[in-house]
Order: C-alpha cells, then structure tokens, then sequence
C-alpha cells in the first residue's frame, strides 16, 4: 500500500511539450511511472519521449484511461488546464506549476469543494511512492521503499529530508509535496488522513513552513486522530515579520504565522518536532528506535 | 506589489469609493500649486472667513506614517510648500519601515475632513477556507491586528462565495455591526461593493480602508487606501503593474527579483546561497541555531545555471556586512557539479575576499566536490549541513 499513486497510476501530462514537461516526462518513465499520454493543444499526432501527444485532456483520458494528470502549463494557462482536468474526471492533479494567480487558486477550490478530484499543488514537486510512481520532478534516486510518509510544502527541504531518510536505511511509504503557495488543493491534514488510513505508512514527517496556519490545523489533526508517531520540523524561525520568504505563503503577517506559534502547537499535540534540518533522518531513526517501532532494511 | 495611497485613491474613486479630493506633487512648488488648486475645488467659489486646511501627507509604502511625523497640517500655500520641502527628499522611519526608513518621493495634498466616527473596512483572502474575506470593525483609525487581539469580538467578519460575489445580506449585517445609520445604508452599500469589485477585478490580496469615515456632515468617505496586488496576477494587470516604485523595496531585493532569485535582507553577516525556498529558509535557521546570523535569504531558485550563481554571488558580496558565504545547494535535477562550476567561475570572475563555505548534497555530488577541491580559492567543502553552518558561524567571527 501507499498514497495517491502506486504502480497502477495511469498518468498524462499536460503542457507535455513545454521544455519542463518535456524534461521531466522522460524522468518519471526513467522512473517507471506510466506516462501514457501528453496534453498540448495544437499537436495532436506528435509524441515526446514516445508518449502520444493529444489536443485535449478529455480525449487523452478516452484514448488512455488515465486516472492522473501531472499540470506543467504555464501559470497564466494553469487555471484552464487544471479545470479541463477535472472536467474530463481525472481523479488525481498535480499541478507543479508555479505562480498561478491566487484568485485562480479560490476559484479552483471552489470549484472543486463538491466534487472527489483530489489536487496536489500547486508550486509543488510532486508526489513519489518509490519503486512504483514518480509523478512531479522529484529526483528519483532519493528514494528508498520504505514505511515512512513525508508530507511538505517545500521542494529541496524535502529532497534533503528524504534523501537523509534514505542514507539511514529508512525507506519511504509515498513522499508528497503540498507546495508553497497560500492556497494549495490538499493540506497537511488531507495527507496526514491518508497516512493514517494507509497500511503500509508506520510513521509520518511534516514539513511545515512559516505563514498561514495549515501546521496548527494539521496539529489538531494529530492529536484528535493520528495513532501513527509524527515528527515536524517547521522552516523560518528566523524570518522577520511581513517580508516574504520566496514562497508566496511564507509570509508571517499581522504576528501570525511563526515558528514558534507552530512548533508550540505541534509539540502539544505530541508529535515530535526537529530543531535542526541537519538531524531530520536522525532524529526520526533515534525515535522509533527507542520505540521499538523501527524497521530498518 | 503594494500602491501608494494616491494610487489607491485614485483606484478606488475608479470604482465609485468616495475618497477625500487630493492632489500628488514631487516638488515643494508642485505643492503650492496643488494648495491653490485645492482651495479652488473645494470651496468651489464659495467665500469664507477661515483658512482652507489640507494635509500634506508623505507617500510611502508603509503604515505608521501620522505618527512618525509624516502628515502634517498646512493653512496655506505657503505652508504647504514650505512642510513639502521638510519631507520631501528624506527618508521616513515609521514602526513598520525598518530603521532605515523608507525616502519621500512624493507627498499627497489633500482636504481635511471634519470626521464624526472612524471605521476599519478590508477584504483579503482568507487562506483557511480559501475564500475572500470582508473585516470590518467599529475601531477604525487603530492598528487593526492589536484590536483583533486584544478584542477579537471587535472585528467582524464576513467571507464571501467567489462566485456568488457579494450580496445584499452580509452587508446590511455588516452595516448593522458598524452602527452605520439607515440614512447612509445606500452609500455603504454602494462603497462596499465598490470595494468588492476593485478586490476581484484587480486580483488583490488586499483592499483596506482605515479609517472609513462618517464625516459631521454625514457622508462617508476613505480617508486613506491600502491596495496589495498578487504579484503572480501582474501578467494581467499590465495598467497597474506600472505603478510599481522601486524606491520603496531594498535595491538588492529589487535587484535580485529582476533576476528571478528571491532576497531578502536580514541582520547578520553570513551570506547565504540556497537552492529552494523551503532550504534557504532551513539554512537561516540553522546558521542562527549554530550561534551566528544571516546576512540574507536567498532563493537562487530551481533552474539556477552558471549565470544566475554569478549574479546571486554579486548580490551577497554587495552586502559589505557579510564576513562569510555559506552556499547550500541539493542538487536534485540540477547536477552539483554544474553548481560547482558555476561558483568557480563566479568567483574567479569576482574578487571574492570572503571565505565560502559550501555544502553540496545529491546528483553528481563526488564530481562536485571535487571540482571545488584543490582550487585557490577561499572555499571549504563540508559534506554535512550541521558542520558547513557551524563552520560558516566560524569563519564569520
């Protein structure tokens, strides 16, 4: 088991022929993700890196069957490619886009509040559950299969956490990246559910960033819910206040939004925060040890 | 991108706001001149005995200005002249510029208003439920996050469905929460919508009106104007993008977001160069938790090359604070022996005095590092995130 995709993912690409669709198409099939099909109006007939190009989602999705459609359209055109995705009922989105209007993003929510699509993004790396499916542009040596979730909403952090992960024999369940936009399609607490749903994820980390309040949500999520050990290390305690911090949500605004509201917030609900980016993997590895939970390959 | 308040003004009257009739002026002869003119329009060939009264208030992209002495009162054109070539010119330091303060390029000559009762007015986005939000509070004219804690019972709020827009009954609740008298419900109501569309039609992360003013002879008005645009959003706004003011932003901020890397400017004096936001924010932290301090944040971002590094590496070493460079990258698509190149060439290209201290993790890492072995210049190579910081700290002292 896993989350969101595993070897059964059926995934397109939309803005296929972009010079990063196209890069990072050829990655995920190096991955052994299945890419079967391309969306970039216009060329219909071509393929890149073998896979068939199409004008439209809804006709790749009948050609294909895909259930999951990975967004590199350009921030000004993602808002269409995003909707005409969940027009053509792909299950799954994920949207690496960055930059995309705010406004874009409420309209998308509140679109999409009724219906089951589930949006990953945008401004996001992707999500990987190793040895299955890469779908995003995380690197994919990285990884190691394992039974750790990692739940994020920054893009090298997190390849430095998992990497970290990776080097002390810790492997990974499913890796998502939420991103660092203020308004994104799944937060911390829609993964942290399927974590605990997911039979194969014995523990989770969080990686949470200043801005916003997804990590006390996520908080209150842990403690009313989460059997599962959760570690967090929060990104920004040094930020100063009202400057943004490269993500257009890392932003402390109005003395809200700090590290240290957060880490409070975690810490009550008991799960285990991380000082240092440097001990991320040590930490967690010393934890479950000392819990007798630990199951190192 | 934030607009000045005669930016705002002159926006929000675009969408029938009632705001206070000013004029802008750069110079202390504009100034006089807009006094006259001023006069003219406002007394409008009506004669009295008094003395017309303006405000000459400094443009500037930040709050706290009445305090800091930044809106001052004139009587005359004179006077209006004579307090415009006092402001203009100089640097403004108010509670939320920094101690550097933020230079007077531009003053705003407008009427005095003989105000009744001061109101609070915004409308954000809320990001929790990803919807806009209208906050409105009876304590206008304060600062509206001390009143949100201290009297959180104060601020009301009213979100609204993005589609649906706003309707009739949140703001005739949200009238009824400022005491707004029924006499004046048509005006509100014409305001608040009028506030509502400039929010959605200009993709704004921030409209705000404090105060909003019930004035003695019972109008309302926006005294003053705050308007945030979505940077992300500029690409369709292309009228407003050009009313963005450089001088306002820190020039190696300003310079750097040119360039597609994101800077910021901290205290301290160890540069830093991260690839990602997320890591450059994690590198801050963990130089500060090794006992030193960050001269800046430093995103050179996901498709960094050769040139980019380069001009990152000019950025830093501009900042004559900085005593050591400590570069975290994670190599993940980009290669480290790319980056490593990079900062050989970008320093050889730089007289570079500083000792850099550099931690590369991921692709092509040996090939990385060995490329930075060996060389004459001041780098040290540290495998480890803990031990480059703690290294940097070092070198900096």
């Amino acid at each position: 088991m896993s989350i969101l995709v595993n070897k059964n993912t059926r995934a397109i690409v939309q803005g296929v022929t972009g010079q990063a669709g196209s890069f990072h198409t050829e990655k995920m099939l190096e991955y052994g993700s299945q890419i079967v099909g391309g969306v970039t109006p216009g060329k219909a007939g071509t393929n890149v890196h073998g896979v068939p190009v199409f004008d439209s989602v809804h006709a790749a999705v009948e050609k294909t069957g895909a259930n999951a459609s990975v967004i590199f359209v350009p921030a000004p055109f993602a808002y269409d490619a995003i909707l005409e995705a969940v027009d053509a009922g792909v299950a799954l989105i994920v949207v690496i886009t960055e930059g995309i209007p705010t406004w874009d993003m409420v309209r998308v929510k509140r679109l999409t509040q009724q219906s089951p699509v589930t949006i990953i993004g945008p401004n996001c790396p992707g999500i990987t559950t190793p040895g299955e499916c890469k779908l995003g542009i995380l690197p994919g040596y990285i990884h190691r299969r394992g039974s750790i979730g990692i739940v994020s909403r920054s893009g090298t952090l997190t390849y430095d956490s998992v990497y970290q992960l990776t080097q002390l024999g810790l492997g990974q369940s499913t890796c998502v990246g939420i991103g660092g936009d203020p308004i994104i399609g799944s937060s911390f607490v829609d993964l942290l559910r399927m974590f605990q749903d997911d039979a194969e994820t014995e523990a989770v980390v969080m990686i949470g960033e200043i801005g916003g309040t997804a990590e006390e949500e996520a908080a209150a999520f842990v403690k009313a819910h989460m059997t599962k050990p959760v570690f967090a290390f929060i990104a920004g305690r040094m930020a100063p206040p009202e400057k943004r911090m490269g993500h257009a949500g890392a932003i402390v605004s109005g003395g809200h939004g700090t590290a240290v509201e957060k880490l409070a917030a975690l810490k009550a609900a008991g799960v285990t925060t991380i000082d240092s980016p440097a001990v991320i993997g040590a930490t967690v590895k010393d934890t479950l040890a000392r819990r007798g939970s630990l199951k190192v390959s | 991108m934030k607009l000045h308040e005669f930016q705002a003004k002159k926006l929000f009257a675009d969408y029938g706001i009632p705001v206070p009739r000013g004029i802008v002026a750069s110079t202390p002869a504009a100034a006089k001149k807009a006094y006259t003119k001023l006069k003219q329009l406002c007394r409008s060939g009506k004669r009295s005995a008094d003395a017309f009264q303006c405000n000459v208030k400094v443009q500037i992209h930040a709050g706290g200005r009445g305090k800091a002495g930044g809106v001052l009162a004139a009587s005359s054109a004179q006077e209006a002249g004579a307090l415009a070539a006092k402001l203009l010119g100089k640097r403004l330091v108010t509670h939320q510029t920094g101690p550097d303060g933020l230079p007077v390029r531009r003053v705003l000559i407008d009427e005095r208003i003989a105000v009744k009762r001061e109101l609070y007015l915004a409308i954000t986005i809320d990001r929790q439920v990803a919807q806009p939000i209208v906050l409105a509070s009876r304590r206008g004219g304060m600062d509206i996050e001390a009143v949100a804690k201290d009297d959180p019972k104060a601020l009301m709020r009213e979100t609204i469905d993005p589609f649906a827009g706003l309707l009739v009954y949140p703001v005739r609740r949200l009238q009824a929460a400022l005491a707004i008298p029924d006499a004046l419900a048509r005006p509100f109501h014409a305001l608040i919508t009028g506030l509502y569309r400039c929010f959605s039609e200009t993709d704004a992360s921030l409209v705000e009106v404090n105060p909003l003013v019930e004035t003695t002879d019972g109008r309302l008005l926006a005294l003053d104007a705050k308007v945030v645009i979505d940077d992300n959003a500029l690409f369709r706004h292309a009228a407003l993008a050009k009313l963005r003011d450089p001088s306002q932003e820190n020039p190696l901020e300003y310079r750097a977001s040119q360039i597609g890397i994101s800077y910021v400017g901290l205290d301290g004096n160890i540069g830093c160069l991260v690839n990602g936001a997320g890591l450059a924010m994690a590198t801050n932290d963990i130089i500060k938790l090794s006992g030193g301090s960050p001269a800046n944040f430093l995103d050179v971002g996901g498709g960094a090359n050769v040139e980019q590094v380069t001009k990152a590496f000019q950025i830093i070493l501009s900042d004559r604070r900085v005593k050591a460079i400590l570069v975290n990258i994670f190599g993940g698509i980009m290669r480290c022996d790319w980056i490593a190149q990079g900062l050989l060439k970008a320093t050889q290209s730089l007289t570079v005095k500083v000792p850099i201290v550099v931690r590369l993790e991921g692709t092509n890492v040996k090939e990385g590092r060995a490329l930075l072995t060996g060389t004459k210049l001041p780098i040290t190579s540290v495998d480890d995130l803990g031990d480059a910081a703690k290294k940097a700290v070092e070198l900096a002292r």
